[in-house]
């Protein structure tokens, strides 16, 4: 380990992806997320790598995808109006299965909203905002050190399932400060970037999938000749407009990632044991549930709380469990009520889903999520 | 030096391309430019948008990548940047490259990267069935503007000069011989190279605009291009109705992926 | 030894070749594609190679060259 620091939450996602062998950044200014680019414009030259201000969200986006096939392992970073211009490429990365990663230090919207307020509004976004059927992924971080660790795993996720990942951080723990210990570098796993283990005599195919459902498209300038497209195409990468092509291409987007999916749903359960109702809660949010969670269970009352980090794909097993254990579910959030709905889908009914949604760019008090568990607890009694 | 056929995608082969359309002749400029220069056809790359021109990447034996609308520059941006070995070439089209694309294409050339981009003009959207460009002439019909285009061109050659470009050059499908060389002379630069190659489009600009077939179209093009030097001595009057083609405008000045390898070497010797 | 390499499957009877041949070798057959009409006039100039846009036809290089 190494010495304590106080750190910012940004500060924390630009150190995280450069220990996970981050070495391209491009972006373009916007609060509250532009200290991620302000760092990385300082520290990657350090270490040999690239960092560029592009002319728009759009291009920086472009960029991270042009260096990622040229073999870099990329980062850019944004906030909902941003995220709003990338969503195009995204889809683009989904589909041509480009590593990449998204920070997006979610603000109050839409629109341009409020710029430096926080909020959670972005959740739905992240699942749905390219067009198209395609899986994604997206963990949001509580703590300043997990903005850390939550960075390595989104970049190492990107290159096992040669996926976009987003970190969907939100302006409290962007801009919040606290002390963390960094791991050392030899305490991180990185997952390389695999290679093609053919080469064309040997029948190389860009896009045909090993056994984890995952290809191997060779980076650019290693002699495979290859070709990347945004239209649906086959193995060789070539377009193809053919129904049995168009539906093999989608399912197995989905699959690479739904076949992981227990392992990488991760989720924290605090005073679980014995809870008769559930705060289901994620990101700067959970900092102030815990606390009144923490508050209830010392008066005795049986609260316990859920913390997701992987927002997508969504934990439905673990939400499932909960509401067949618990009588009511309490899901606050910094927005109209997003997270909410997927854990309706997977309680199926199993138990009551309260939404405690807050928009108003305050985060919430203990208090607050407090009056909600003590409500909760009395309605569940009856 | 390789036969310019040696860098095509045979297996691919015969095009989409309309019959007549010009931008196979285009394509074919590129490969001989490649071969003269005898490009290591492992460390070149072609950037593509989309549009007919962006179907070419998928035509040439190369690492090729077919982006988004609009968004070949700054995708072959991130293939320079992160790795300067390579030689990056983009093609784009005339909608591609001055309207989704303008940004991309003004920041380029600012940025002076080294990329060579060949912009396929063909004066209209002919993908996706003959809408109007920015590069469509005034009062030309096109399916968006039944009763003609209302707004003008602009040059992209004048616009990539103020931008920062440091090499321009103009061709036409006409001027086949000539395109090779002035698409070389780019690749050469190190800097960021645009090639505007003008080229028929008889089926989507050409009918609707009474321009004849594919033949026509060419004889047009030889009677409207004019050589530079000859072009700046014609009068205002004379320059109606034509346009100056050949190297149009060189420059020095540093280039970016060379300009950052400094910032990497002052950074890691612990300096700003 | 034939001066023309004229690969029909990539033709696409644009007329292109036909209307810039100086020596009016090249015409289009009833399917529409080009043939040499008359191969014995071909100087071997190379226009119909360098205007093709389809790639379908290549030119012998010259005897002695």
């Amino acid at each position: 380990m190494t010495q304590p620091k106080l750190m910012q939450g940004n500060e924390a996602c630009a150190q995280g992806a450069l220990a996970a062998g981050v070495r391209f950044f491009g972006g373009y200014p916007i609060t509250p997320s532009t200290e991620i680019a302000e760092q990385l414009a300082e520290q990657l030259p350090k270490v040999g790598g690239t960092f560029i201000q592009m002319e728009d969200e759009i291009a920086s986006m472009a960029v991270i995808l042009g260096a990622s096939l040229a073999g870099k392992k990329v980062l850019t970073a944004t906030s909902g109006p941003g995220f709003s211009l990338k969503q195009e490429l995204i889809g683009y990365a989904a589909i041509a299965e480009i590593p990449c990663v998204i920070a997006n230090v979610q603000r109050v919207g839409p629109s341009t909203g409020q710029p430096t307020a926080p909020a959670q509004g972005d959740v739905m976004q992240a699942r749905w905002g390219t067009h198209g059927d395609h899986p994604m992924i997206a963990l949001s971080p509580w703590t300043v050190r997990e903005s850390f660790d939550v960075a390595v795993k989104a970049v190492n996720y990107s290159e096992r399932f040669r996926t976009p990942v987003i970190i969907l951080l939100d302006e409290v723990v962007g801009h919040m400060r606290e002390k963390v210990v960094l791991p050392t570098s030899d305490e991180i796993e990185i997952y390389p970037r695999r290679q093609p283990t053919k080469s064309k005599d040997e029948g190389y195919q860009p896009y045909a999938p090993e056994a984890d459902l995952v290809p191997n498209p060779a980076d650019f300038g290693t002699g495979h000749r290859i070709h990347v497209t945004g239209l649906v195409h086959d193995e060789t990468g070539f377009p193809s407009g053919s129904a049995k092509i168009t539906e093999e291409c989608i399912k197995r987007l989905h699959e690479k990632i739904n076949c992981a999916k227990d392992e990488i749903t991760h989720y924290d359960e605090f005073f679980m044991e014995d809870a008769e109702i559930a705060v289901v809660t994620y990101g700067g949010t959970a900092r102030t549930a815990y606390a009144a969670v923490e508050a209830a269970r010392a008066q005795g009352k049986k609260v316990g709380m859920v913390r997701l980090m992987t927002i997508w794909p969504f934990a439905d097993k673990i939400i499932k469990q909960t509401a067949a254990k618990c009588k009511g579910l309490l899901v606050p959030e910094m927005n109209y009520g997003q997270l909410v709905l997927e854990v309706e889908r997977a309680a199926a009914g199993q138990s009551k889903i309260v939404s405690l949604p807050k928009y108003n760019t305050e985060i919430f008090t203990p208090a607050e999520i407090g009056n909600a568990i003590d409500q909760l607890l009395s309605e569940v009694a009856q | 030096m390789k036969d310019y056929e040696e860098y095509f995608r045979n297996n691919r082969l015969p095009h989409i391309w309309c019959p007549g359309c010009g931008n196979g002749i285009i394509m074919k400029s590129i490969a001989k430019a490649i071969a003269n220069l005898d490009l290591d056809q492992d460390k070149t790359v072609i950037v593509s948008g989309i549009g007919c021109s962006s179907r070419a990447s998928g035509y040439m034996d190369f690492d090729t990548l077919h982006t988004a609308h609009g968004r070949a520059i700054p995708f072959a941006t991130g293939v320079k940047l992160a790795n300067p070995e390579l030689t990056v070439i983009v093609i784009t089209g005339d909608g591609d490259c001055t309207a989704i694309g303008g940004n991309h294409f003004i920041h380029g050339a600012r940025r002076n990267i080294d990329l060579t981009v060949v912009l396929f003009n063909n004066n209209i959207y002919g993908m996706t069935g003959g809408q109007a460009s920015p590069l469509t002439p005034t009062s030309k019909k096109a399916t968006t503007a039944p009763y003609g285009t209302v707004d003008r061109p602009f040059d992209p050659c004048d616009l990539a000069q103020s931008a920062g470009a440091t090499y321009i050059a103009r061709g036409t499908a006409f001027h086949a011989a000539q395109l090779p060389d002035l698409i070389a002379k780019g690749i050469n630069n190190k800097g960021f190279s645009l090639v505007e190659a003008i080229t028929p489009c008889p089926i989507s600009y050409g009918r609707r605009n009474k321009l004849g077939d594919s033949p026509a179209m060419l004889k047009l093009l030889s009677e409207q291009a004019v050589p530079k030097t000859a072009y700046s001595k014609l009068s205002v009057e004379q320059r109606a109705g034509k346009f100056p083609i050949g190297v149009l405008y060189e420059a020095q000045f540093g280039e970016y992926t060379e300009e950052y390898s400094h910032v990497i070497e002052r950074a890691e010797g612990g300096l700003k | 030894m034939s001066k023309l390499i004229i690969r029909t499957n990539r033709c696409k009877g644009c007329n292109v070749c036909v209307a810039f041949c100086p020596k009016k070798v090249l015409g289009l057959d009833p399917l529409g594609k080009i043939y040499a009409i008359d191969e014995e006039s071909c100087i071997q100039c190379g226009q119909c190679e360098l205007r093709c846009p389809d790639f379908a036809i290549r030119v012998a290089p010259k005897e002695g060259k």
